[in-house]
């Protein structure tokens, strides 16, 4: 195959932990393959290519821009407007590109009281009381600037549009492997689509024959309270487990080692939060009466937010905590 | 006229990591300061959250070293519980780290840092990366990079669920027992993993240290600081990973400290810079008397130069030999040379491996009893271990119902932090004169902070290839008066 035939497409990393990256190099010798069959023209981590060779390219020359990672600055922002301006096809790659992922619980907190948790009251921090890290700093030999820290976390959707989500934290390698032979052979489904298997995650658990047709639990207990039974429905052993709320396509990998799902493939489609859904899958399955009761075992699921919305905060209903009254007019960014 | 250059290795894309340099009125460098321009915040958006939760949260503080924030944070669940997992928990845990290390390692060393000595620190720089080393070393070895890492890695999901992202670690000891077939791949991993250690170094010694300007350019006055050294050890003296005492050495050699993980705040502290999102850690026996190396300064460092120093020796037959080379070669006692850490990582990489083995062959790992279940009300733990890049620690203080009030963290790369500015502000001065930088001298400047394999944020792990570099110079208006430009 020539370079002239093969279409071009873009690998770019917003705020991530790199674990997106890991998941294309684990592609491995299938890389080699993908290598083949498109022109990667950027992928900043791994190769040379610049924001101007992105830039000198024409609308839409590219076939796919994949695109990981939440969206935090404005450097981030640009990239993701210019990739969109660039691909004809957008990809938001993995849960942080899709939903927000486990930093989008920041959203939880102000920029001010994560600052002053990191650089005041850490326990290790000492003889430097009260700096805090500054946007502009006057050195002796003159000026440093840092960019600004924002503490809302946003989606790739809630700033560029996006045609295609791969989801996991990270993908799964035959989810990627699949999503770019599609693009490939141009056999994409419609605009807006999961590419993913649209079905619950029990359905390809390995104890799926072991959930009850009529699941009721009694108790909920945590994973450090009681030994797992490797063969059962871990549901019905009382863990809570998202995979009833959360979409195939991982090959129930967390509970391949053991351990409930937590929902990073997200949802299936046409939900709109994921985690009201995973609440509702889990309240279904209570075996309580009465409010007494229903309280209890609420009681025992110890972190709702950590718990039902631990990859998907950003982009859910809320988005974010409110912020209180007097920091409203602080608020830089909106959802 | 004062003039400024300004590397930012990421580009204009993401300053994950920037270098500052002020140039003085004769085009000499007055300050090189490196940034880091990022912050995430898990510190505080971990409160509230089950404690049991943190393995699987704090990985994502990095998707290269996830398995070394997964363990420190399992660690410091034991330490939270008042749990010791029993043997074959224990060692799961290890055996899965050492696959972890051995693969880090070899990513580095092929991938990132071996560039510039197997294909040239002057070499252009389309040819510094991984293709490179291929063409230096041969196609099949490139193969064997990818299959060893693909066969650990298939280890590690197979026990953990995943690789990238484990689930396995609980207080107390591990979510599931290894069967007798999973034994049987991880020993055959580790028999491969050995050879290719053994390959890998046989590989340093023909292209580096065959080299004969090498010995000359890894003991250059730019790449060397006479600092303390941090790192685990056992009740040998010998290298660990997993576990161990945290022992401090002086620029001499001398021991300073030997303490527990749960003291690390009698010893540890962080500096704060207003120009960096990262803190600086230093003793807190010495105290912070600045960027500054030597005795009387409480600056140190980690990672497998640092490991290498706190110790006395490895603790399996093929590390040792290829540890005895190294002091042979570079005198025993602590060795100084910054870039010498590729070096140790290579020994390293020996060493997990072969400790990897060691486990794979012991018939207790297939033990089904692998947790010891907690009952002491929780209230504070603490979790450390040697993660590829230093020591790293979780601290953790929880409610009575083990939901996390408070978490410190102190990842590898931060303990390198003061040292790390000192070797970019010490190889700027030496290779930056008069005002003029040419591309392979800026290599040379990122090469003094690529050997500590460095993870800014944990965040920004830079993979295959290298990091792009714009370098502007500017005079004291602000205006361009020299662009390189490394593409």
């Amino acid at each position: 195959m020539t370079t002239m035939t093969k279409p071009k497409i873009a690998l770019y990393w917003c705020a991530s932990c790199g674990g997106c990256e890991e998941a294309v190099v684990d592609l491995g010798e299938d890389l080699l393959g993908v290598v083949e069959m498109v022109e990667i023209a950027f992928w900043p981590v791994a190769l040379d290519f610049k924001r101007d060779d992105v830039e000198a390219l024409d609308d839409g020359e590219l076939a796919a821009a994949f695109i990981n990672g939440a969206v935090r600055t404005s450097e981030q922002e640009e990239m993701a407007r210019l990739l969109r301006r660039k691909a004809a096809a957008v990809v938001a790659f993995g849960s942080c590109a899709m939903h927000g992922g486990i930093p989008g619980l920041a959203n939880l907190y102000e920029s001010e009281d994560i600052l002053d948790t990191v650089y005041r009251q850490a326990p290790s921090v000492g003889g430097s009381e009260g700096t805090l890290p500054e946007q502009e700093c006057r050195v002796a030999q003159g000026e440093l600037t840092l960019p600004a820290f924002s503490a809302s976390v946003r989606t790739l959707d809630q700033v560029i549009d996006v045609d295609y989500y791969l989801p996991g934290c990270p993908p799964p390698v035959g989810l990627i492997a699949s999503a770019v032979t599609a693009l490939v052979e141009g056999k994409l489904p419609e605009k807006g689509a999961v590419l993913a298997p649209d079905v619950a995650l029990c359905s390809e658990c390995p104890r799926a024959a072991t959930k009850p047709d009529k699941l009721l639990v009694r108790a909920f207990r945590r994973p450090h309270e009681g030994l797992i039974d490797p063969g059962l429905c871990l549901l019905a052993q009382g863990l809570v487990c998202l995979g009833p709320a959360t979409r195939a396509g991982c090959a129930a990998a967390c509970p391949g080692g053991n351990m409930p799902c937590t929902g990073c493939m997200g949802p299936t489609s046409n939900v709109i939060d994921h985690g009201a859904k995973a609440l509702s899958a889990i309240a279904s399955v209570l075996d309580a009466d009465g409010a007494d009761e229903i309280a209890a075992r609420v009681a025992e699921i110890a972190d709702p937010v950590g718990t039902f919305y631990r990859y998907s905060l950003p982009a859910s209903l809320l988005h974010r905590r409110v912020r209180p009254a007097a920091r409203q007019d602080k608020e830089e960014v909106a959802p | 006229m004062s003039r400024e250059i300004l590397i930012d290795p990421m580009t204009r894309l993401e300053g994950h990591g920037r270098i500052h340099i002020f140039l003085d009125d004769d085009g000499a460098v007055d300050r090189a300061y490196l940034q880091v321009p990022e912050l995430r915040g898990f510190e505080k958006f971990v409160q509230g959250r089950r404690a049991e939760d943190m393995p699987q949260i704090t990985s994502r503080i990095c998707g290269v070293c996830p398995m070394a924030h997964h363990m420190a944070a399992t660690k410091a669940l034991d330490d939270l519980y008042q749990v010791e997992p029993p043997p074959a928990g224990r060692k799961i845990r290890e055996l899965l780290y050492s696959a972890f290390m051995a693969e880090d390692h070899a990513l580095h060393f092929f991938f990132l840092g071996g560039p510039d000595f197997i294909v040239g620190p002057d070499a252009p720089a389309q040819q510094r990366n991984i293709l490179g080393v291929v063409d230096a070393v041969g196609l099949e070895i490139g193969k064997e990079v990818i299959g060893v890492r693909k066969q650990l890695r298939g280890l590690v999901a197979a026990v953990a669920g995943k690789a990238i992202h484990p689930v396995f670690g609980l207080p107390g000891g591990v979510s599931r027992g290894l069967s007798e077939e999973l034994r049987q791949q991880a020993a055959a991993a580790a028999a491969r993993a050995v050879d290719f250690s053994q390959f890998a170094l046989g590989a340093f010694r023909q292209t580096v240290l065959g080299n004969p300007g090498y010995a000359e350019f890894v003991t250059s006055e730019a790449y060397t600081h006479r600092t303390y050294y941090m790192g685990l050890v056992d009740a040998a003296n010998k290298v660990t990973f997993y576990d161990g005492t945290i022992r401090v050495v002086g620029p001499g050699g001398k021991e300073l400290l030997r303490f527990a993980g749960q003291d690390y705040l009698d010893h540890v502290a962080e500096h704060v810079e207003p120009w960096s999102y990262m803190k600086f850690c230093f003793l807190k026996d010495i105290g912070w008397h600045g960027f500054a190396d030597g005795s009387a300064s409480g600056v140190y460092s980690v990672a497998p130069l640092a490991r290498l120093n706190v110790a006395d020796g490895m603790a399996t037959p093929r590390a040792q030999d290829a540890y005895e080379e190294f002091a042979a070669t570079l005198g025993s006692g602590p060795v100084h040379h910054t870039l010498a850490n590729h070096w140790a990582r290579i020994i390293e990489m020996v060493y997990a491996a072969e400790r990897m083995a060691e486990l794979a062959a012991d018939p207790e790992i297939t033990d089904p009893q692998v947790r010891t279940l907690p009952s002491a009300v929780p209230r504070e733990g603490i979790g450390v271990v040697e993660a590829p890049r230093g020591t790293l620690f979780h601290h953790y203080r929880t409610d009575g119902g083990g939901l996390v009030t408070a978490a410190n963290l102190i990842v590898a790369t931060q303990n390198n932090a003061a040292r790390i500015a000192l070797s970019v502000d010490k190889a700027a001065r030496a290779l930056i004169q008069n005002g003029r930088a040419d591309e392979g001298l800026l290599n040379q400047v990122e090469m003094s902070f690529r050997a500590y394999d460095p993870c800014f944020g944990c965040s920004t792990h830079s993979l295959p290839g290298h990091m792009a570099l714009i370098v502007e110079v500017r005079d004291a208006d602000g205006t361009l008066v020299q662009e390189i430009r490394r593409d």
